[in-house]
Order: C-alpha cells, then structure tokens, then sequence
C-alpha cells in the first residue's frame, strides 16, 4: 500500500504558510482566508483518506495493526548511528490525531472567517493558523524524538505567535510570553531527557525506542544516578515537557492565560490539539514507561488525578467563560493523563490507554465546540464575562443548542461522546487504584456542575440590559458549530477499542454498569445543583460563597499559584541568581573585553603617527628593512 | 667572458645603477624624477639577468625572457604613473610627492 502522499498533510499548510505569509498583503484580506481554508480542507481529505485507507484496507497483518514509514530522508548526519531523520510515520495514534488536527482545524478556520472577519491583520492570522497546522502535523507524524522535538518547539511558536495575536494590548503580550517561558521552561526538561535518551541508546528512532524487546535499553536501565536509574530521569524530564506543553500542575499557569488570543486560537490550540501533545508524547513513548519505568507512570497519574481535581475546582469560580473553559480544558486533560498512567500494556489491560486517546479524540470535539460556542456569544455580547451575560437562549438559537451538546458530552450525560470515553477511564482507574478513582468520580460532578453553572449562567439566568440586541452570528461561524455538535453526539459510538491499543492489537472493551450508573448519576446531581443555583439568579449562591469564606478565595485566586511563581523569581531567583550574574556579566565579562579593546585603541593612537602618508618614507622603512634582511641571510649563512 | 671583460665588471654596473636608482627614489621629491629612478632599478635588474645568464649558463634563454619581460613590464608601469601623476597634477597643480599625503592615518 503506498502512502507517500501522506507527505503532502502538512506539506499543503506549510505551503499555505509561505504563501499568505509573504504574499498575503497584496491581496484582500479574505482571500487569504479562503486560500488558507481550502489548502486545509485538502489536507482534511487527505488525513480521511489516510485513515480510511489504514484501518480498513491495509488493516490488521498479523492480529495488529503495522506502524507504516510513509516517507523518511536523513536531515542531519551526526555520527555513523546517531542521525537525526524527517518523515511521516503512520501508526493508529499517528492516523488517529492527523484526523482530529484537521478537523478540528478545518472548523476554526471556517469559523474565523466569520469571527475575524475586518479584523486587522486578518490574513496574518490566517498565515499563523496555517504555520500552527503544519508544525502539529509534523510533531504527530514524526519518526523520530528528535524531529517531534522540532516540531513540539514550532507548535511553541505559533502558539506564542497566536496569543499575542492582538500584540497591541498589553495582557496579550504578557500571556503570549509567559506561555512561551513557561513551555520553554518544560522544554528544556525534554530536550535533556532525549539527550539522555540517546546517549545511552544511540538512537533517536521511535521504531527502536518503542519496542521493548530492542536491545538499545541495556546500558541504561543498568546506569543509575541518585538512586534512580538513568531512563527513570530520562523518562521523567521527557513527561516534564509533556507536562509543560499539556499544561499540568504546576506548569499549568501559561494555560489560562493564554486565552488573552482569539477564541478560534483557544479552541484550535489551547483546547483541541497542542495542549494534548504532552498527552501524545507520553503516548507515542508509553511502551518505554510500562516496561522499564512504571514509578514514571505513578507520577503522570497522580500529576493527571491532581491536575484534574484541582483545575476542576478553580473552574467553578471563575466568571470569564473563556478561563472555565481554560481550567476545565486542564482537568480533562488531567483525566487523559491520568487514563495513560493506569494503563497495562496488553489486551484488556491496555484499557487506559486507550480510553486517554478515545478521550483525546472526544475531547477535541466538544472542547473546540464549547471554545467556538463561547467565541460566537462573546461575539454577540461582547463581553468575556459571565455576569454580563444571560438570557441569550432567545437570542442565539443555534450556539445554544449546540452549547447545550457539548456541555451534555462533557459532563458525560449518555449518549453524548463525553460519556463513553470518560466511563473507559473511570473503568481504568478502577482496576489500578480507588483512590484516582474515588478522586475522578468526584472531579466528573464537579465538572457536570461548572459546565452548566456555565451554561445557565449564560443562557437563561436573568437578562441585563445589552447596548445592542444580541444576534445570532452568522452561518460560517453556526455550521462549524453544528458539525462538531454532530461530532460531540456520535463520535462516542466509534468502537476505539478495536483501532487503538497499547500493543496495537485491537480488542472489545466492556461496558461497566456498576461504574457508569453512579458517574451518570454523580454528574446530573452536579447538573441539578447547577439548575438550582443558577436557572434564575438565587441569594443562596452569594450565602454560599460567604459560607466558605476564605477558603473561596483562595480557589477564586486560583491557589495562588501564580503568586508563588512571582515570588520564587522575582524575589528569591532574580535577587541570588539573575543579579550576581547579571553584575558578573557586565563587569568581569564585559570588563575584560572593554579592557582589551582599551589598550588596543591606546596603542595604535600612539603608533598611528609613524603612518605619515609620506611616500618616502614609506619607500626608505622599506628599502632599510630589504638591506636589514638580506645582511641577516647573508651573515648567518656564511 | 665577452672580449675580455670579466663579470664583475657588469655586476659593478648593475649595482651602482641600483643603488643611484634607490637613493634617487629615497630623496627626490619630483614624481617624474621619482619613476626615473625606478627605471633605473629596473635596468639594473635587467643587466643582471642577461648578463648572469651569459656567463652562467650561455646555452639557456631564461634570463633574456625575464629581462624582455621586466622591459614590457616597465613599460606598462610607466605608463600607469604618468597617468597618475597626471591626473595628480590636475589635483594639486603640482607634482611635489610631499603633497600626495591624502591616505595618512
């Protein structure tokens, strides 16, 4: 079967890219838009007729399903093994997250040319959207560590690029370089767990790196360094990137506020598909984890349960829709990571595994609706802020339904896709330990509840008085909406089990009633909860509030955690460290340089003389140091 | 040996036109006097080589070429300097070489 093709998937955005990017101006804004929509509804084809293709007509060899290199060229040589390659390489993930990245994609950007639409600088957001498309396509079909490194920090950029979209405002210049910081931070964490990585296995290839038979493991599980062997380091920095992209405790804090972009950027970049890298990455290298590190796999589920749980939390007090969106984005996150690690690695075992990327794929459904269900209210309200907002059920028809889907799915309400992937991690969790458990059941009441504390405070509630009547926004911003709204109400029914597992073997997860039932019944208690508090405005709700007091204002300030950031750098890193080295810097660095280049000028001011400019001269220096030369020759030689 | 006159001879030539050549160079201060006295040098050169070449390996061409060469050469040298020392004196109405020091320091 030949897939080379492949190659053009992100190929035709980067195209694009260049394209609008360079030549963009020229024309009118709108026709960079159509020009960037098309090339991604080429590559949205292709990654359907990719995944069609791969499952259902190459399709099982063997009881599993193969991992295909479409496409490889050796970019850099470094030594005779160690090289670093670029190409596509197809496998169930890689199939799975090409489907997810272009269509979700393909909707944002049929949703920007409605939502941006007059915006300034509309055809520079299209050429970024296409960049962002291209560097997530080539990070999921990499083959290699190294090039999804490459592309993991080009993902950085665009995304650094898109939140300061509006790099007049200041809070957008700020959130885009905290985003960037923050994930740098993490990345670097990453780039010295490959090299650790690859110093001991001499490789960068997924191909070897992922089959735990290979024998490139044996130095390195052997080597240990403080108590810990050398690939549990490894193992553990490459999760720190993964954490900081995925945005986990505690490096979550770039997340929301990242949502200072365009909501079509939140919804592509910061719900759907970067932040579910690290989810990926811990994925792609999941059978390294199971087998040699599975200590490795404990932290990502409790930094998974914790992040879900604690996000979960902060979601519920928050007022700007865009940052619970943000915060319930973590948790379901949380939820993926977790689900990787209580996972097994064969058959039935593998259960987590594949309920983290049922999850992802789900997921990127109903967040990106939710994201582009919020951007066209904002649209027509103007305003971020939910106490500015309500009764808009009458006003926006289409956006409230497909809101109300997407709320349904998240809160994991049957039949919605929400539900389905959800209860599989539950299940997971179950099996591995009741504490995560007990922990997600709890964090899927809450997340029933703030999702339609979201939804009631929005839509019904009472009505204020708007400057202008709200309208419905128009149809290339209301049909993204309905085919994800399709997408949220059906893609549960997909039988993942029998495309995605952790040893590639498909198998039939069962249904758990005894689990399911109480997480339906848990969430419409949340749902209830919400109805009662927030259906028509209630004083029990401020009562309430005063009841916890200051322990609502702490979760209102989101722990503080921001706070301690600051404190940590700029009391206690900029004080010890950043200023002695600063002072260094400039006085024994600089110092010694501006001391050379002190006697040099000083010199040659007192030697500068001798150029007279006097031809003679010049003539008789010469002449002397002629006869100077040959007397030398001449009496050494005899 | 040409009619009885012995190297040194030549040689003492050569050298004394060299030396004239150089110590005309070093003091005169005209331009044109100047690139009389490289002419000099030239030639001196030029007497060596042929004469070195007749005495020394009298079956051989090679110093007779170089000295052709030193002659075409100075030719298109002189010719170049006049040229300079034209347009030189178009500049300062002189062609003092105490005057042409514009590239110092």
């Amino acid at each position: 079967m030949n897939y080379s093709y492949t190659i053009w998937i992100p190929l035709v955005p980067l195209l694009v890219f260049l394209f609008t990017g360079l030549a963009g101006s020229r024309f009118k804004p709108m026709i960079s838009g159509l020009i960037g929509t098309t090339g991604l509804l080429v590559s949205f084809l292709l990654s359907l007729v990719t995944a069609w293709k791969f499952f259902f007509v190459s399709g099982l060899s063997g009881g599993a399903y193969s991992t295909i290199i479409a496409a490889r060229t050796t970019w850099l040589q470094l030594t005779d093994y160690l090289k670093i390659d670029l190409g596509v390489m197809l496998d169930p993930i890689s199939v799975m997250m090409l489907v997810v990245i272009t269509t979700v994609s393909l909707m944002v950007h049929i949703y920007s040319l409605g939502y941006m639409k007059g915006e300034r600088g509309f055809e520079r957001f299209y050429s970024f959207l296409s960049l962002f498309t291209f560097s997530m396509l080539g990070l999921v079909v990499a083959t290699n560590i190294f090039q999804m490194y490459i592309f993991w920090e080009l993902v950085g950029v665009s995304s650094y690029l898109l939140i300061g979209f509006y790099y007049e405002r200041p809070s957008a210049v700020a959130a885009s370089k905290k985003a960037f910081i923050v994930t740098r931070f993490a990345d670097l964490g990453f780039l010295i767990g490959i090299l650790l990585l690859s110093f001991y296995t001499k490789t960068f290839d997924f191909a070897e790196l992922t089959n735990p038979q290979s024998p490139v493991f044996t130095t390195i599980t052997s080597t240990s360094f403080m108590g810990l062997s050398v690939i549990t380091w490894a193992m553990l920095l490459i999760f720190m990137g993964g954490a900081g992209k995925s945005a986990m405790f505690p490096l979550h804090i770039w997340l929301p506020d990242a949502m200072e972009g365009p909501t079509p950027v939140s919804a592509l970049i910061h719900a759907a598909t970067m932040v579910v890298a690290g989810v990926y990455l811990v994925a792609r290298m999941f059978p390294v984890y199971i087998a040699y590190t599975p200590g490795a796999l404990t932290v990502i589920a409790w930094v998974g349960g914790f992040t879900s749980l604690f996000a979960a939390a902060i979601a519920c007090t928050q007022f700007d829709i865009k940052r619970v969106l943000a915060y319930s984005t973590l948790s379901q996150i949380g939820y993926m990571m977790l689900a990787l690690g209580v996972s097994g690695y064969e058959g039935e075992h593998g259960l987590g595994y594949m309920a983290s990327m049922f999850h992802l794929f789900t997921h990127a459904m109903f967040k990106a609706l939710l994201f582009l269900g919020a951007g066209s209210v904002i649209h027509a309200v103007h305003s971020n802020f939910m106490n500015e907002m309500g009764g808009l059920r009458k006003y926006l028809p289409v956006t409230h339904l497909t809101f109300l889907v997407a709320c349904l799915a998240i809160s994991g309400i049957p039949p919605f896709a929400g539900f389905f992937s959800k209860d599989e991690i539950l299940v997971a969790a179950w099996q591995h330990n009741r504490l995560l458990f007990s922990m997600e059941y709890l964090v899927a009441g809450l997340t029933a509840f703030y999702m339609f504390r979201l939804y009631f405070g929005i839509f019904w509630n009472k009505t204020p008085h708007y400057h202008h009547t709200p309208h419905e926004s128009p149809l290339t911003m209301t049909l993204p909406l309905v085919f994800l709204a399709l997408g949220s109400a059906f893609t549960g029914f997909i039988p993942f089990g029998s495309f995605i597992s952790a040893d590639h073997r498909p198998f039939e997860p069962e249904m758990h009633l005894n689990i399911a039932i109480p997480s339906v019944l848990i969430a419409l208690a949340g749902i209830f909860i919400a109805f009662i508090l927030y259906r028509k405005e209630n004083p029990v709700v401020a009562r309430f509030i005063n009841i916890l007091g200051s322990f609502h204002k702490v979760v209102y300030n989101k722990f503080y955690i921001d706070e301690v950031y600051l404190f940590v750098t700029k009391r206690i890193l900029f004080n010890l460290v950043s200023r002695p080295v600063a002072w260094f810097d400039r006085h024994i660095v600089d110092g010694t340089m501006n001391g050379i280049a002190r006697v040099i000028s000083f010199t040659s001011e007192k030697i500068k003389g001798l150029q007279s400019g006097q031809l003679q001269h010049y003539a008789l220096a010469f002449v002397s140091g002629a006869i100077i030369l040959v007397l030398i020759v001449l009496y050494n030689l005899s | 040996m040409i009619y009885g006159i012995p190297i040194t001879h030549f040689l003492i030539v050569s050298t004394l036109m060299f030396f004239i050549g150089i110590y005309g160079f070093l003091t005169r201060r005209n331009l044109i006097t100047m690139l009389m006295s490289i002419e000099l040098i030239l030639n001196s050169v030029n007497i060596n080589f042929v004469v070195f070449n007749r005495y020394l390996y009298p079956d051989q061409l090679q110093g007779h070429f170089f000295a052709l060469f030193i002659i075409a050469i100075a030719a298109a040298e002189a010719s170049v300097a006049i040229a300079l020392i034209i347009n030189i004196y178009r500049r300062y109405t002189s062609i003092e070489v105490d005057n042409v020091n514009e590239l110092k320091h």
